[in-house]
């Protein structure tokens, strides 16, 4: 897991006091990364075959699968939850690789790339509500369209939101994929030596789009590729949007197992932890789907190259591109403002564009008790957050100091708790837990967010850290300090951005958490998206917008502190400006 | 006891490969120039001495400061001080801070700043001490370098390619002053350069390399 790199006589590292303490992080991470997945799996699969002590009954029986397949919801839910995986995955891939190769470097690219960190840090919850509130048949397009262009004076009678198909929820999925998938290919354009390339290819007579789909994209898609895998497990599995736009009957995969995790009758877990099992094998199908999918589309694009051909419809692709990217980006803003908009809304009748007036009743009335989830949602985050940093930071610098990295291999293993399903283990988490006797809470669901907030950490911190100028040390270390003053005086301070950056990258991930915190902590742990998202059945769109506003502040507040913080300590440093 | 920077029998290697040999004392207030092509490996001999080798290299021999060997102690007590082309002035500190970093502990604050102001005053940079270092020209830069180095009260200097990113007219002029200084407090020096003209100006003994 874990490479020792030979020593040689002359940096034979001097027994330091924090040796003893330093080279056990990297295992400490792993280990608070990956036990409770593998716990998980194991506390899956024990009942899933008819094994529960807590409810009295032992296996190993084939019962449960049996239960599971008897519902007749079961190739429904299936084809659910396979069919948004690979649509919301493939399409917002399709348009983040199309949109970055037609219009990288220009102004339309870095307008939606500052908008990146805000489309980010809206967590899924809240961005879902926003949709649902913009184009369901009472939402605010409609509204704005009435009676006008449409002639509706009541919203009319279409199943938008929640529809049989899953398509408003596939895109609530893509609405959301599409930052991520950009975000992390800007950081893989830096290294694909991206425009020098394109540029070779347009000097060769190839249109913008398809010289970078031709020479950049194969080294883009190399390095993105485990992210893209992350996305298609996620969205396979979902719960959170599911339950806000997915169907209900029958509801995804995900849904029922939580639906049956969460029944007063031990006994039904024994089906859920059937159903957790076949949606771990969907997903494992469908990344080895996606795999084969890779070889025919490298297939296809090789003969695509060999052929030659220029590009001709560079320029109404790259126009779709856009189109697709900017509707993209505008559906979450304009679902924040309409949350906004809901959240002061007094009477606001059918089809009136806006309400009839603005009041801070709803806030009077939701307020104080979102304001106490806020207060929960922050302890956890924090903590946790803090956590993964220091978790991090340890694991970087022991690598820096002792050559303790891992290996390229061993990376895999940062996206192992990401590409298994939440819906795959964490009911075993559960399960294992309720035999043991451990009580859910706070600290469990702490736990719990570790799991999901520190690969995001690490993956944020890994290459500014790494990327540091370690003559900076060299010289540091020649100036007579020791290696902890290194540490202290000098890299942390000059890194003060990225570290922020990824605690607030760390506190986004951890407010966004519905299914650790709904089951390890029992139903008791209400934070600002698990009262969100049970606001979904109740339809009260006026609370759901002051508790969906508050959940995005939650993730937003710390990037904007992330950014504020250096600006103002460094005010007067030029040198740490751009770094 | 024997003053100066001892490089006994050392051997640098990648794999099989054998970068350099160097078995030379350098005495106290004199230069030995190591010369070479870039990507000969001339600083892996420096990263050596400061302790700093990357773990890809492995390396033989030993060295010696004034008669105690160094080759395993770790690099914030070795003291030896090292330049390289790039000022490499920490960004988040002030250019006094910079300086009082160097300073070694001792003494109390005001002591400190005085002995900060008078080490700029020495390098003609009086007042100085609050500005940000990404402020500088880089003449000031390379000076502001060098006073901090020479305040951790170093037992030998090391230099890497020094003065290559220093114009013409600028270069001479810093290249004398940092001989100059660590003439003053008999350092022994060792420099690696691809450059003849700043060999020429060391003085000393000069190694060729890759030849």
């Amino acid at each position: 897991m874990v490479s020792r790199f030979r020593g040689t006589s002359g940096t034979a590292t001097p027994v330091m006091k924090s040796r003893r303490f330093l080279p056990v992080l990297p295992i400490v991470t792993l280990f608070a990364m990956l036990g409770p997945v593998v716990a998980g799996l194991w506390g899956t699969f024990l009942p899933a075959f008819g094994h529960l002590p807590a409810a009295g009954l032992s296996g190993p029986s084939l019962d449960p699968f049996r239960d599971l397949f008897d519902w007749a919801g079961l190739p429904r839910a299936v084809m659910l939850s396979v069919f948004t995986g690979i649509i919301a995955t493939s399409v917002s891939l399709l348009i983040v690789m199309l949109f970055t190769a037609g219009w990288s470097g220009t102004r339309p690219f870095r307008v939606i790339e500052r908008l990146l960190s805000p489309l980010l840090s809206v967590p899924h919850a809240a961005a879902a509500f926003g949709l649902a509130f913009l184009i369901a048949p009472s939402g605010w397009i409609a509204r704005i369209f009435s009676p006008g262009m449409t002639g509706w004076d009541r919203p009319p009678d279409l199943l938008i939101v929640q529809d049989t198909w899953g398509l408003t929820m596939t895109a609530g999925l893509i609405v959301k994929e599409v930052p991520f998938l950009l975000l992390i290919t800007l950081a893989a354009l830096g290294q694909a030596d991206a425009n020098r390339s394109a540029t070779i290819a347009q000097a060769l007579g190839y249109g913008r789009l398809t010289g970078w789909l031709k020479t950049v994209f194969p080294r883009v898609y190399a390095q993105i590729r485990p992210p893209v895998y992350v996305v298609l497990a996620y969205s396979m599995s979902v719960v959170d949007v599911a339950v806000i736009l997915g169907p209900n009957t029958p509801s995804s995969l995900s849904v029922q197992i939580v639906k049956l995790m969460s029944d007063p009758d031990l006994s039904m877990r024994l089906e859920g932890a059937a159903g957790a099992l076949l949606q771990l094998s969907l997903v494992i199908g469908a990344l080895v789907f996606w795999r084969m999918g890779e070889v025919v589309v490298a297939g296809l694009g090789r003969r695509w190259i060999v052929a030659g051909r220029r590009g001709r419809a560079d320029a109404v692709v790259a126009s779709v591109a856009l189109g697709a990217a900017t509707t993209s980006a505008s559906t979450i803003l304009l679902g924040l403002v309409v949350l906004a908009i809901w959240s002061f809304a007094g009477f606001w009748g059918f089809p009136d564009a806006f309400p009839d007036a603005f009041t801070w009743r709803n806030w009077d009335r939701h307020g104080p008790g979102a304001l106490e989830a806020l207060g929960e949602t922050a302890l956890i985050a924090v903590i946790v957050a803090m956590v993964a940093l220091m978790l991090t930071i340890g694991c970087l610098e022991a690598e820096f100091r002792y050559g303790l990295r891992f290996s390229n291999r061993a990376v895999w293993l940062l996206y192992l708790p990401l590409l298994i399903p939440q819906t795959a283990f964490l009911p075993g988490l559960q399960t294992l837990m309720l035999n043991l006797g451990a009580d859910e809470g706070r600290l469990p669901v702490m736990l719990a967010h570790l799991v999901f907030v520190l690969p995001y950490v690490f993956l944020s911190l890994a290459d500014p850290f790494r990327a540091w100028d370690s003559r900076m040390g060299t010289i540091a270390a020649a100036l007579r300090a020791s290696p902890d003053g290194v540490l202290w005086r000098v890299r942390l301070p000059m890194l003060l951005r990225p570290i922020l950056t990824a605690l607030a990258v760390g506190l986004a991930v951890s407010v966004g958490q519905y299914l650790p915190t709904l089951l390890i902590g029992g139903g008791r742990v209400e934070t600002l998206t698990t009262e969100a998202v049970a606001l979904a059945s109740g339809g009260d769109r006026r609370a759901i917008g002051v508790y969906g506003l508050m959940q995005t502040g939650a993730a937003l507040v710390p990037f904007a502190l992330a950014l504020l913080i250096p600006a103002v300590v460094w005010r007067n440093r030029k040198g740490l400006r751009h770094g | 006891m024997v003053r100066g920077l001892g490089l006994h029998k050392v051997s640098i290697a990648k794999g099989d490969h054998v970068l350099l040999s160097v078995d030379h004392t350098v005495a106290s207030g004199e230069v030995l120039t190591v010369m070479g092509p870039s990507g000969v490996g001339k600083s892996t001999l420096l990263a050596f001495i400061t302790g700093t080798l990357a773990p890809d290299f492995t390396a033989t021999g030993t060295v010696w400061l004034d008669g105690q060997e160094i080759t395993y102690a770790p690099p914030h007590k070795r003291r030896v001080g090292i330049l390289f082309q790039d000022d490499l002035l920490f960004p988040h500190l002030s250019v006094g801070a910079n300086l009082a970093f160097g300073l070694q502990p001792g003494g109390t604050t005001s002591e400190r700043l005085a002995k900060v102001d008078e080490a700029l005053e020495e390098v003609g940079l009086a007042g100085f001490a609050d500005r940000d270092p990404a402020t500088l020209s880089g003449g000031q830069k390379a000076r502001v370098a060098l006073m901090r180095m020479l305040l951790s009260e170093p037992c030998a200097l090391l230099l890497d390619e020094p003065f290559s990113r220093l114009d013409a007219a600028l270069r001479a002029q810093v290249r004398d002053m940092v001989f100059d200084r660590a003439r003053a407090r008999a350092l022994p020096v060792l420099m690696v350069t691809h450059d003849a003209d700043d060999a020429q100006a060391a003085g000393g003994v000069i190694i060729t390399l890759g030849a």
